[in-house]
């Protein structure tokens, strides 16, 4: 499998990985994907009370792809709203990343751990 | 100084070996009549060597050269052994074939089209060391078992077949015994003098002859037939007919007779650097080696690194060329068959990597590999949200997972 230079580049320097400290104000939490299939991410947004991402962080266990995929995210969320963060879709990712066909459920996975981590604050927060 | 990237993937195939290859050039520009032709000096000596190469093959398994049939490879003397039994005696003997759920898939996949031409077969899983008893082998044959199959070596977990006792119990039962030994040859004495096989059968780019040749043994006392698979000129005595490629066969033949004279200081060698490899990695915390490590060939290591998934290892480490048994790259996502048959977790599955190492392989090579491992695994483990769960005290098995 030979990789696109972006995939290569967040692999080997991926942006904003780790977790926020358990009690930390404002953090929702998504994670998808399970290890039986090849893949988990867990990707944490931490919310200002403006309703904006301030930042965001990942943990994969998964293909290079996936790796960068979650990456890719982390960036593209910070400074969006919950909503202008739902816009973000696989094929982006996936144009971006320049991923081959076998490997979009990378970036289907990506998309759907903004959805969980989004889904995760709106329940925190419904009251 | 180390070259990279260092090949650690000998169970794909090995280099050809220089010795081998010397041997070969000659019968591709001077010497390059064709073996079937009688009329004249060309023919002659082509078939000479093609000859002298069948004696060198028989010799590595201690067997008659008229026992040995030349093929393109392991996996036409597969389809070759299986098939042309299973036919050929399914009249008088039955139509039921006993395999291994573990086989490569050269076998089971001829087992499967037979079952789609109405034979039934019984796939024996294996135990959690990936080998099977002779108790279960007893069990998973019939009256009418007419083909039994079953590799030497297996070539994932590099865990070797009780082959030598299976083969008395399929005597006894009059099924032909059939064993894949593509990943034995050179790996571990075979004499087909003792041991009560059939058919065996044979690859040269495993055991650093080229690719694109390989050979059935096809037992003689007691008389083995079997039905062509190829039709067309008779060659090889009507069992597999084609123009014979005298300079592959040559290059069989050399690699095969290095192997013999070699074997047994070459392993000895291969296992101190396997043992070093292991015993390297083993202080790596959640790290599993797969499959039994006693009856296992020397070049062999496959390891679980848990957490952590195969193929982005791949990526962290391509300094050293390797294989997994993560299938990310496949559209199934299904790991390894092997492993999952083993009763390994799905995330262990994933998580493996196969080390085979070989002729060329260096100590400098090896320790370089351990050192990359630990620098590598360490950073990945950092990304893995399972790694993080694991150290927070959290049972993944009792996590539900979305699957997708």
């Amino acid at each position: 499998m030979s990789y696109s230079t972006k995939v290569i580049d967040h692999y080997e320097n991926p942006r904003n990985v780790g977790s926020f400290g358990k009690d930390e104000e404002g953090i929702a939490t998504g994670m998808v994907g399970a290890p039986a299939c090849g893949d988990v991410m867990k990707l944490q947004l931490k919310v200002g009370k403006n309703g904006i991402i301030e930042d965001a962080k990942f943990k994969t266990y998964g293909c290079g792809s996936a790796i960068a995929s979650s990456s890719l995210v982390t960036e593209w969320v910070k400074g969006k709203t919950l909503d202008q963060a739902l816009d973000i879709k696989n094929t982006q990712i996936a144009e971006e990343l320049a991923l081959p066909p076998v490997k979009i459920h990378c970036s289907i996975l990506a998309e759907d751990a903004i959805k969980a981590a989004v889904a995760d604050y709106k329940k925190k927060h419904a009251e | 100084m180390l070259k990279l990237p260092i090949y650690l993937d000998y169970s794909a195939t090995t280099p050809v070996d220089p010795r081998v290859a010397d041997r070969m050039i000659p019968w591709l520009v001077e010497k390059f009549g064709n073996p079937a032709s009688r009329s004249h000096a060309f023919g002659w000596e082509a078939e000479k060597a093609v000859e002298e190469a069948r004696e060198q093959v028989a010799a590595l398994v201690n067997a008659d050269p008229k026992e040995i049939i030349w093929t393109s490879g392991a996996t036409e003397s597969n389809n070759l052994a299986i098939k042309g039994a299973a036919n050929f005696y399914a009249g008088t003997k039955g139509k039921h074939i006993v395999t291994v759920a573990t086989e490569h898939k050269a076998v089971l996949d001829t087992v499967k089209e037979l079952e789609r031409q109405g034979f039934e077969a019984t796939y024996i899983e294996p135990q959690p060391n990936g080998l099977i008893t002779v108790d279960q082998f007893k069990a998973a044959l019939r009256k009418d078992t007419v083909v039994a199959s079953v590799m030497a070596v297996n070539n994932e977990i590099g865990v070797i077949q009780p082959i030598a006792e299976l083969g008395e119990i399929a005597r006894a039962n009059g099924t032909i015994f059939h064993v894949d030994a593509a990943q034995a040859t050179g790996k571990m004495p075979l004499d087909l003098a003792k041991l009560k096989v059939d058919l065996m059968s044979f690859s040269a780019h495993k055991t650093y002859g080229p690719k694109g040749i390989g050979a059935l043994y096809v037992r003689r006392k007691p008389r083995i037939r079997l039905e062509a698979q190829m039709h067309g000129g008779g060659h090889e005595r009507g069992m597999r007919s084609g123009t014979l490629p005298t300079h592959q066969i040559v290059g069989m033949g050399e690699a095969f007779r290095i192997a013999r004279e070699e074997m047994a200081t070459e392993n000895e060698r291969i296992r101190m650097l396997r043992d070093r490899l292991l015993k390297g990695v083993q202080d790596i915390e959640e790290t599993y080696v797969n499959g039994d490590l006693d009856h296992r060939v020397p070049h062999n290591l496959n390891v679980s690194f848990n957490f952590v998934e195969g193929e982005s290892l791949l990526m962290a480490i391509k300094d050293i060329a390797v294989s997994s048994g993560s299938a990310c790259t496949s559209a199934s996502l299904e790991p390894s068959y092997v492993l999952r048959a083993l009763g390994r977790s799905d995330e262990l599955a994933h998580s493996s990597i196969r080390f085979t190492l070989g002729r060329f392989t260096t100590e400098e090579e090896i320790d370089f590999t351990i050192k990359l491992l630990h620098d590598k695994l360490g950073k990945l483990r950092e990304l893995s949200p399972l790694w993080e769960m694991y150290k927070d005290g959290i049972d993944l098995n009792t996590v539900q997972w979305a699957a997708h």
